[in-house]
């Protein structure tokens, strides 16, 4: 060791400047459990980022080709384990669009009260997973609570908290229950007065509002170039909606608006997820109205709708006909398709090709969040270190989405 | 809309554009893979394309066919609304020789989409700035998603990677590891021990 008396100018004073290499990931806790960064760091400015993504890849779309259509909706549910109902939703609705079928109206309705209560979901989890990043660990257990809210209500309509399966080519697994309609109004006002609540804890909070104004921004042109969809491309003050812009369903005929952000940085981001769930509030009640108490909820199809247990163990038509659909399964004219709706994330869509067998032939999954993630490159890339973990959590990346 | 596009291509590029059609609202343009990356320019840079956003950007395997790989991009406008599929067809029956132009100067979607079709169907995009697998390994063997890859077989396992320029230690060795599972450091006394164990 170096004398500590030696003067000033005799001793070597030198800054090491060679940059640091630092690997954050794929155990990180900020790094959602499965990307990894190698970062180049300055001091403690990100100077070059490269993101890794791939760890939670399962190979999904190699899995769909060697089962039939039907078995596909497992598999789209446990790509975002954090709004399935839309996924499943968004499946079905593009194997109709090729079987050239319009699911029945109750159906319809029904399709949209489970997605959006699966949207509110979404950005309940990504807020309150933001805040919680940030040390606020209050806000993220309320919000958790609300959402086991939202998981309770899908338990009693499908049987399943999580991955639900619950959709099925021209309908539903089963039809509404009874109790769903005051259930969701329930759930949806113990949501919103979270919400209003968390905004309280939240927005009046110095330390909270430092992290997220003015860190992680993105423009416009290169949120579009890369592809960014969703509410991460609203913030950026585009209104693309696909529920908007293309309406599928019967989106054409709620009201509700498209919150757009200015600053299209990480609190913008975090505020339009808010300002979503109150569209998703408004979505809700319109549809709980239209929803019919009784009527068909599956097409009348026997080619793709599954006869009812009585009539399979009691006549031969129905057996045939059950075991039709489950052996050979669906039979989809041969083509392809595009389908996209509005996922938790952005545009979930859907290219299917189909040689006109019971098997697809290609499922291609269009994730929101694996074209997001490639930009969370541009988003970190200057800024500093510790700004990295709001802007990832901003960005609400799901793991099996982005690697499949 | 999306229909005058279609005439638009075709007017534009008469020899390149190989056919069309349309199927449940989507148009589809089939061009030659010469012709991708022009085709790819014409769509973003003229006005009445205006595409400014690449949605998607995949391959389809047909083994039976030659060329055997469709590659499919689907565009969007955000400005317009209009949509377009765009396909090319690459690759001989064997699966070599599966190269097309990149459209990463284009959009920047393209060059994460493109490296994913790169991995998963081994299809090389000319001109990609950075073409590396990236859902699997890189010691992965084979391209996953071709329609000849042998789902039922195992990958060979994987030497410990060796990276030039950073010192690091092998995982699970005697001096990196849990201090309670195994020995963290070496005991200068060992040797002596041992000598008088024996």
């Amino acid at each position: 060791m170096e004398p500590l008396d030696q003067e000033l100018d005799e001793a070597e004073l030198e800054m090491p400047t060679e940059p640091m290499l630092l690997n954050v990931g794929p155990a990180h806790p900020a790094m959602h459990g499965t990307v990894r960064c190698v970062m180049e760091l300055s001091g403690e400015i990100i100077e070059h980022v490269d993101v890794q993504v791939g760890y939670l890849h399962r190979g999904f779309e190699k899995m769909c080709e060697r089962g039939t259509w039907t078995q596909v909706f497992p598999y789209v549910d446990r790509c975002n384990y954090v709004s399935p109902m839309l996924n499943n939703v968004g499946f079905a609705l593009a194997c109709e669009k090729m079987l050239g079928i319009t699911v029945p109206e109750r159906c319809q309705w029904y399709r949209m009260i489970l997605g959006e209560l699966a949207r509110m979901s979404d950005h309940l989890t990504c807020d309150g997973a933001m805040a919680m990043e940030l040390g606020a660990f209050t806000p993220f257990l309320w919000m958790i609570k609300a959402r086991e809210m939202i998981w309770d209500l899908m338990e009693e309509e499908t049987g399943a908290r999580l991955t639900h399966s619950f959709g099925r080519v021209g309908g539903m697994a089963s039809p509404p229950t009874e109790h769903l309609k005051e259930n969701a109004r329930a759930v949806v006002a113990h949501i919103l007065s979270v919400v209003e609540e968390c905004e309280k804890l939240l927005l009046g909070n110095r330390i909270f509002l430092d992290r997220l104004e003015g860190v992680g921004i993105i423009s416009q042109e290169d949120a579009v170039s890369l592809g960014w969809t969703g509410p991460c491309l609203r913030a950026t003050g585009i209104p693309y909606d696909v529920r908007k812009a293309h309406p599928y369903l019967r989106y054409d005929e709620v009201e509700f608006d498209v919150p757009v952000g200015s600053a299209s940085d990480c609190f913008d981001r975090f505020m339009v997820r808010l300002a979503e769930i109150r569209q998703s509030a408004r979505i809700i009640e319109q549809s709980i109205q239209r929803l019919a108490d009784s009527g068909p909820v599956n097409v009348d199809d026997p080619r793709i709708i599954l006869p009812p247990k009585e009539e399979v163990y009691n006549t031969i038509e129905g057996t045939i006909q059950h075991f039709k659909i489950v052996m050979e399964g669906i039979k989809i004219p041969a083509g392809e398709v595009y389908s996209y709706t509005e996922g938790g994330n952005g545009e979930l869509g859907f290219y299917l090709v189909s040689d006109g067998s019971g098997t697809p032939y290609r499922v291609r999954i269009r994730p929101p969040c694996f074209l997001i993630t490639a930009g969370l490159e541009r988003v970190i890339t200057g800024q500093m270190m510790a700004d990295v973990v709001p802007s990832f959590g901003s960005l609400n990346m799901i793991g099996g989405e982005c690697d499949r | 809309m999306s229909k005058l596009l279609v005439d638009l291509l075709n007017k534009k590029f008469p020899t390149a554009v190989l056919e069309t059609h349309s199927l449940y609202g989507d148009e589809t343009v089939v061009v030659e893979a010469s012709a991708w990356k022009e085709v790819a320019r014409f769509l973003r840079e003229s006005p009445q394309a205006n595409m400014d956003m690449l949605t998607d950007l995949t391959a389809v395997d047909f083994p039976d066919r030659d060329p055997r790989f469709e590659i499919v991009a689907h565009f969007y406008s955000l400005a317009k609304g209009h949509r377009l599929r765009l396909k090319t067809r690459v690759g001989d029956p064997e699966g070599e020789d599966v190269e097309v132009d990149s459209i990463t100067d284009f959009w920047a979607s393209a060059n994460w989409l493109e490296r994913e079709a790169y991995d998963l169907f081994g299809v090389i995009f000319i001109g990609h700035p950075d073409l590396r697998r990236i859902l699997m390994y890189p010691e992965f063997e084979g391209h996953p998603l071709r329609k000849d890859y042998p789902a039922d077989r195992i990958q060979p396992l994987i030497a410990y990677r060796d990276v030039p320029n950073i010192e690091k230690i092998a995982p699970f060795s005697v001096d990196e590891g849990m201090s309670f599972g195994r020995q963290t450091h070496s005991h200068p006394k060992k040797d002596s021990d041992d000598s008088r164990v024996n």
